[in-house]
């Protein structure tokens, strides 16, 4: 693998870069892996890359159904923060961020984290309340997260309309300063140039279609449209579909796949600072790179499949972006366009062994699982190579749905009296 | 300027109506009828802007939607500057002041352009390969240097000054596109009396009719077809014609919304205009005749201002009479051009005519090169000029070789590399497309929504076929099967050969054939890309960046494709196809928001009492839906001061609350009692008429939903009461339950929220307040107990009249009729002056029911909050076999002992209060992460007893009574005293109105 | 936006509309006869199939009734419409 650098990029281009070879491999199924990683986001290429890297495996592949990531890791808004709220998901995404902080010299890839800062604006008292909550709880499990006042979170974000006869006054805010973006493709990439190199093979366009199981119950394989494939062990990580891929195995999840939106405007010179959070309005917006707005919609509220949601969703989007930002109203939408996410009862991921032996899952992501990425890879190799969870993905069991011991980050956001 | 390049005596622009706006300072004149493109190209001027990262000079490349360079910021006045407009669409109107963006500090000297000169080391995704050294330079300093480079024009930052409104609206077909098959389709589905629309995003309507002088249709020149189609669609009732409007989302069940530009035509729009009108369309059948884009070919330095697409020089010549130069050479694979070609030689142009088809290959087009000279079997290898073309190197191609290179003497170039049709609504509809080789191109194939597409975005060329093709679709969508023959002359030639980058003798790695232009996106990007390893098209786009800028692809797409599947050695659909989204074109967020601004965006509601509140000079508070009256400052009080004030008010004489946002829901029918057994805890058949219970609701998930009073009315009819945000949630659980788990039961529901208003009357003289408007109410404590209902008239007004306290003291919630409250609370305030009778806010009511422990749903819980857990578990029927929440409360989680439960805090040092959402630990010195066991819910200066109180959940709280723990504070942590969670009368005794004078906690 | 065909009122869009998800989930008659694996099974398992689903509507802002539909998760083309209370119709349809 040639390593990039300035020095090799400079080189090359005096080599009109005829000397950069293939980023990842194209290989051809072996007969059986060790461990199989069902789904070719960045969550599963991930996992591969640490499997090989950090358990020593090295005969691992990912079967990919259609090109690496082409799911959700290409279709979020690239947001990336930790400041959640229980212990349990501050110390899941916190691990992420930690990863991120070195992620691009790790896989010497770009990745482009931008820790710009998170700012979450709150809109009511009880977003006051909920939010210093988070930041407390927050600065006593050390990670970073302040209370910003109303002029605060203007001087941080001077684009923001802090009247407070708008009709969601801007209260204050909660700025997560770590906090920011990545560009998605590039992990995608990262990791698949990363994992490749350890002797993982990326193998796309092979679609599992069924999950074998021996007589003890324990996996054996699959079968693909590119032929079986046997396997010691399978991770699961393929996100909108992970319903329909467990189904193979026999396993009803608690999962519901939604479409969620997002949308970029055209790109212009830079005039927003920061990723801005409002839950209140359903707004996040952020300025990406090259100069577009990066704004995230809602999920519309049936199941779907299509990659594509109701124009109303976005316009509810929209219509609360052009009340905190009024001058946004002549930007343009310039591309809109859904993903397929995957979504608990608790809004919470679920990450670990499953009634299947050898079989184990990483989904229920849902709105969120960008900024987990290197995170969520991370635990779920390491449950995979030892049969056990990392203690930082040892609360997100199946079971909890058995046991009631939630991870309810959507309710704890709770509800306005 | 003058207009040194306007053609006499043609065109569709109106010379009896001069224009003139500004270009970069300079005044450029026109007429109406032009765009900004053809105005300056009139003006002689080429060179237009500049390329998003190599900062090459660029020209207007296409006539149409499709441009990808000459992007302009615009400024209609203050509010109305806007970036990224294409010159090509942009009508040009007297006073615009337009400038060319992403340069400095000028378009003619650009610094960017030193880009240009390192293109080598910026070639597809290098970026993705460097700046990672040292770590922190890449947030501090390569970073933010990419994102000033980055970006094209400004962004606003005024407020906008303009309007925009939605129309929703149904047809029986809506037909896509005005051009020769939209008016053929048009006009047949009218002609079977369906209710049609028919949009096109251009000012005119007739496509590519506009710029066609030689063609006939039935006889008669292409424009008086179009006049004539034009009039008779104008003439029928059942059609709507949209011009300026652009169709740009195709979304589910033939939901098509369309953006109309209703002033940016006009110098002086009428103030009361809208500047955009979303039409959000349910069509029953959808046609679409979008057209098709045409490509260019791919050669070294294909860029340079001047060179433009045939058809557009075509357009320019013949729609907006404009020679776009004075010698201008064509170069293409195919016959298209030669109309091109022939136009421009018909006013006068020098013309010349380099076709790749070898001399053997080229059909009957041939026949209109008469005077033009032919380069036949000839391939394109570079051009020269800077800010303009100068040249065009050509060579002739024999036997796969290129021969001696010649350079063609030009001030333009009309390139033509094919056409790609439309498919973007039809592959938004989810249509699935069809690849045809033999134009090189995809099509629409298998239809999933009530669509059908015809013409040219249907891969038909021919002018007679795409009018039969546009009539036969729209009486099909019509229902009314019928087909029409349209004699067209002459035959439109349609021969071509498809090609990729065009051959050459250069070395490969010298050659920037752009295919992309926005994004400066070369072949060699393209190839670099394949080699290491993105085989996709979706990878290649997303590392090269190709068809990712405003234009989104529309004249780069099939050609990265088409190389892609090149170097591969793979057919082009097993290459992949790209998957179009919405929109067609930029849509402005205006458009999509409407008129959801303000006062319109998600607007409030506001109580009975609310215009009273506000003549008080009350501060108001968002509660989910509502605006409620927060406190009432006297002059001079601070919110502490008057929350205080009011708070003593209810404890020591009386004090009124509009509770009116509460919600209400009747719950009426003979199984009323059974189905509030199933759906509450609690139980409720014991529960007599005119008694009052409180009432907490669990989700199926056991946790706590929301809670209230209700109060049974009769045997049959309970008054449900809910949070004030939980309102129409409860309602809609209470009525999924019923309908779909227990429709045997006999029970209706009906949400009273908004017909009864609520009036709490809180406070030792309460009584008092209300006994002299009360009639047929015996309001005497034994009569009327605590937690009764009682029905009678209050100022002649019926009453459901409870005896219930949210405050810990005598009261009264008065429900009257949501018109009548405003005059029974004036009449209540004025009697009640004698008392000092006091209005007082929501903040009050939380201080006042935190003083005795009661909760708040939302506050005090969050979702994963028991019954148990806020020492509720008696309101949990042991004896009842189910309800709603039961069954989970069993599981072993729910049994914890170290379950957060609610407490109350005490502030050691008696001055402190504490912060809502504070954390509590038990021990100071650890290390983090620390050990939470809990938070803060309320917390507020008790006015009653002037000592900070607060509620919190606490882990294993009812368990750590008397206990020291630690409250977080800005300033580091505060000790607190764990203590029952009620600071006030823990007896109850004060709702009985006995305590006088002083508190006693 | 969806264009739900309420069978009490006929074709409305879909912000008229809440979708209640998965169908034929019955609340159990006796829920303590469950163990916690089945009881969290009734709760949260979901089926969240690609293709045909049997799912519920209300058409809260309209009739204010309950139905069930099937609609095809791919297409989201609704391919029919039956009251709560009736069984899921036999058809199989992949459109």
């Amino acid at each position: 693998m040639r390593r990039f650098s300035l020095p090799t990029l400079l080189a090359e281009a005096l080599n009109a870069h005829t000397g950069w070879s293939r980023q990842w491999r194209n290989p051809t199924p072996k007969p059986a892996y060790d461990v199989l990683i069902i789904g070719g986001g960045s969550h599963g290429l991930g996992a591969a890359y640490y499997l090989a890297k950090e358990h020593g495996l090295r005969n691992i592949a990912v079967l990919e159904k259609g090109w690496i990531g082409g799911g959700n890791s290409g279709r979020n808004t690239t947001i990336i923060r930790s400041n959640y709220l229980y212990d349990e998901s501050a110390a899941l995404y916190e691990h992420a961020v930690k990863l991120w902080e070195g992620l691009s010299q790790e896989l010497n890839y770009n990745v482009m984290f931008s820790q710009r800062g998170v700012l979450m604006l709150a809109h009511n008292q009880h977003d006051v309340q909920s939010f210093k909550r988070h930041v407390y709880s927050n600065r006593l499990n050390g990670i970073d997260n302040e209370w910003l006042t109303r002029e605060q979170t203007k001087e941080f974000c001077p684009q923001l309309n802090i009247s407070p006869d708008i009709r969601y006054p801007v209260l204050g805010g909660a700025l997560q300063r770590r906090g920011g973006t990545a560009r998605h493709d590039a992990v995608v990439w990262g990791y698949a140039r990363g994992a490749d190199a350890l002797g993982v093979d990326i193998i796309q366009n092979c679609e599992v279609t069924a999950i074998h199981r021996g007589p003890d119950g324990a996996v054996t394989g699959v079968e693909t449209t590119r032929g079986p494939i046997g396997a010691k062990k399978i991770g699961v990580s393929a996100a909108g579909h992970t319903s329909m891929v467990m189904a193979m195995a026999g396993v009803r999840m608690p999962l519901e796949s939604f479409p969620l939106q997002a949308l970029v405007s055209e790109p212009v010179k830079p005039c927003f600072p920061c990723v801005l959070m409002s839950n209140a309005v359903h707004a996040y917006i952020s300025q990406s790179d090259k100069g577009e707005l990066v704004i995230g919609a809602g999920t519309d509220q049936y199941v779907s499949y299509s990659q594509q949601g109701g124009l109303h969703i976005t316009t509810h989007t929209l219509d609360a972006i052009c009340e905190l930002f009024p001058q946004f109203t002549r930007m343009k939408m310039l591309r809109n366009w859904g993903g397929i996410v995957d979504v608990t009862p608790d809004r919470s991921p679920i990450i670990g062994k499953t009634p299947v032996k050898g079989l184990y899952v990483n989904c229920g992501w849902g709105t969120g699982g960008f900024k987990a990425t290197p995170g969520s890879a991370h635990v779920f190799a390491h449950t995979i190579a030892r049969d056990e969870p990392h203690p930082v993905n040892a609360p997100f069991t199946l079971d909890r749905f058995r046991t009631g011991r939630l991870i309810d980050e959507a309710a704890a956001a709770a509800v306005a009296h | 300027m003058a207009q040194d390049f306007r053609l006499p005596g043609r065109g569709r622009i109106d010379r009896k109506k001069p224009i003139a706006f500004t270009f970069n300072g300079r005044t450029v004149g026109g007429y109406e009828g032009d765009t900004l493109a053809s105005a300056l190209l009139a003006s002689g001027i080429r060179l237009m802007g500049r390329s998003f990262k190599y900062h090459r000079p660029r020209g207007v490349l296409t006539h149409g939607a499709d441009e990808p360079n000459a992007l302009f910021q615009v400024d209609r006045g203050t509010g109305r500057a806007d970036p990224n407009n294409r010159a090509t669409v942009v009508e040009a109107v007297a006073g615009l002041t337009v400038s060319s963006q992403n340069h400095w500090p000028s378009l003619e000297h650009d610094i960017g352009q030193v880009n240009d000169l390192v293109a080598p080391v910026l070639t597809a995704g290098f970026y993705y390969k460097t700046f990672m050294w040292p770590r922190s330079f890449w947030d501090k300093f390569y970073e933010p240097a990419i994102r000033a480079a980055a970006g094209l024009g400004v962004a606003p930052d005024a407020p906008d000054a303009d309007r925009y409104v939605h129309r929703n609206t149904h047809c029986d077909v809506l037909v896509v596109g005005a051009g020769p098959a939209g008016l053929a389709a048009a006009l047949a589905a009218s002609e079977a009396g369906k209710r049609v629309i028919l949009a096109d995003e251009q000012a005119e309507m007739g496509g590519s009719l506009l710029a066609d002088l030689t063609s006939t249709i039935d006889g008669k020149p292409a424009s008086a077809f179009v006049a004539e189609a034009l009039k008779t669609l104008a003439g029928r009732a059942n059609v709507t014609l949209l011009s300026r409007t652009t169709a740009f989302g195709y979304y589910n069940h033939n939901h098509v919304v369309l953006t109309e530009r209703v002033t940016d035509h006009l110098a002086a729009p009428d103030p009361k205009l809208p500047r955009e009108r979303l039409w959000q369309v349910r069509a029953k059948e959808v046609v679409l005749a979008t057209g098709a884009h045409e490509r260019p070919l791919g050669f070294a330095d294909n860029d340079r201002p001047g060179i433009m697409l045939a058809d557009s020089v075509r357009t320019y010549v013949n729609r907006y009479a404009v020679a776009p130069g004075r010698r201008i050479v064509f170069a293409t694979n195919g016959a298209s051009a030669y109309r091109a070609a022939a136009d421009a030689k018909a006013v006068g142009l020098d013309v010349t005519l380099v076709d790749l088809r070898p001399e053997a290959e080229i059909g009957p087009e041939r026949a209109l090169l008469s005077g033009i000279e032919l380069l036949a079997g000839h391939t394109v290898v570079g051009s020269t000029g800077g800010k303009a073309v100068t040249g065009l190197i050509v060579a002739p191609l024999s036997g796969g070789s290129v021969g001696a290179r010649r350079t063609l003497a030009c001030d333009c170039v009309g390139m033509s590399g094919g056409w790609t049709p439309a498919v973007h609504l039809f592959s938004q509809s989810r249509g699935k497309l069809t690849f045809r080789t033999e134009i090189d191109a995809f099509v629409p194939g298998t239809s999933v929504q009530a669509e059908r597409s015809a013409g040219a975005c249907k891969g038909t060329y021919d002018l007679a076929s795409i009018l039969a093709e546009g009539w036969a679709a729209g009486a099909d969508a019509a229902g009314a099967p019928s087909t029409r023959a349209f004699a067209a002359t002459p035959a439109t030639p349609t021969g071509f050969k498809a090609a990729r980058v065009l051959p050459t003798d250069a070395d490969p790695k010298n050659v920037r054939a752009f295919l992309d232009f926005q994004n400066d996106v070369t072949a060699k990007d393209i190839g670099l890309a394949v080699r290491e390893g993105f085989e996709s098209v979706e990878h290649v786009k997303r590392y090269t960046t190709n068809s990712m800028a405003t234009d989104q692809g529309k004249t780069s797409n099939m050609a990265a494709l088409g190389l892609v599947s090149e170097i591969l050695a793979k057919d082009i659909p097993q290459v992949g196809t790209t998957t179009f989204r919405p929109p067609y074109t930029p849509v402005t967020f205006g458009a999509i928001v409407g008129t959801a601004r303000g006062e319109t965006f998600d607007p409030i509601r506001t109580a009975p009492v609310h215009e009273w509140a506000v003549k008080q000079g009350a501060k108001f508070e968002n509660v989910s839906l509502w605006r409620r009256a927060w406190y009432f400052p006297k002059p001079g009080e601070d919110m502490h001061a008057a929350v205080a004030r009011e708070c003593r008010a209810v404890r020591e004489s009386v004090g009124l609350l509009d509770a009116s946002t509460l919600g209400k829901i009747e719950v009426v029918g003979p199984d009323a009692a059974e189905f509030m057994n199933r759906m509450y805890p609690n139980g409720w058949t014991k529960l007599e008429p005119g008694k009052c219970r409180y009432g907490l609701m669990l989700k199926e998930d056991g946790f706590i939903f929301d809670d209230g009073i209700v109060a049974r009315m009769a045997p049959d009819r309970f008054h449900v009461t809910t949070s004030t945000g939980g309102a129409p949630r409860v309602m809609a659980h209470m009525e999924d339950y019923l309908q779909t788990e227990w429709p045997d039961l006999d029970v209706f529901l009906t949400s009273i929220t908004e017909e009864w208003g609520v009036i709490a009357v809180q406070g030792p003289r309460a009584r008092e307040v209300i006994a002299p408007f009360v009639t047929g109410i015996d309001l005497s404590p034994q009569a009327f107990p605590q937690m009764t209902v009682r029905e009678g008239e209050i100022l002649g007004v019926p009453t459901r009249l409870m005896r219930v306290s949210f405050t810990g003291e005598l009261g009264f919630e008065i429900n009257v009729p949501a018109d009548f409250t405003q005059a029974v609370w004036e009449a209540l305030f004025g009697y009640g002056q004698r008392f000092g009778i006091t209005p007082y806010g929501t903040e009050a009511m939380h201080v006042l029911r935190a003083e005795r422990g009661f909760i708040i749903v939302g506050q005090e819980t969050d979702g994963t909050v028991t019954p148990d857990d806020v020492g509720l578990s008696g309101m949990v029927s042991k004896a009842k076999k189910d309800f709603v929440g039961k069954r989970s409360l069993a599981r072993p989680d729910m049994a914890r002992a170290d379950r957060k439960q609610l407490v109350g805090l005490l502030s050691a040092d008696g001055r402190t209060v504490l912060e809502e959402g504070a954390q509590i630990v038990a021990d100071t010195r650890q290390a983090l992460p620390m050990t939470m066991l809990g938070h803060v819910t309320s917390s507020y200066l008790s006015p009653t007893l002037n000592h900070p109180i607060a509620l919190a959940v606490v882990s294993g709280g009812r368990a750590r009574m008397g206990e020291t723990l630690f409250v977080t504070t800005p300033a580091g942590f505060t000790a607190v005293k764990v203590v029952a969670p009620v600071f006030l009368d823990p007896e109850g005794k004060r709702v009985e109105g006995l305590v006088e004078g002083g508190v006693h906690a | 936006m969806l264009l739900v065909p309420c069978p009490y009122c006929g074709p409305r869009p879909e912000v008229e509309f809440r979708c209640g998800g998965e169908a034929h989930i019955a609340r159990p008659a006796d829920p303590d006869a469950l163990d916690d694996a089945a009881w969290a099974e009734y709760l949260f398992a979901r089926t969240s199939p690609k293709g045909l689903h049997a799912e519920r509507w209300l058409h809260a802002h309209g009739c204010g009734r309950w139905f069930n539909a099937l609609r095809n998760t791919v297409s989201d083309a609704f391919i029919t419409t039956y009251e709560m209370g009736q069984p899921r119709p036999d058809i199989a349809g992949d459109r």
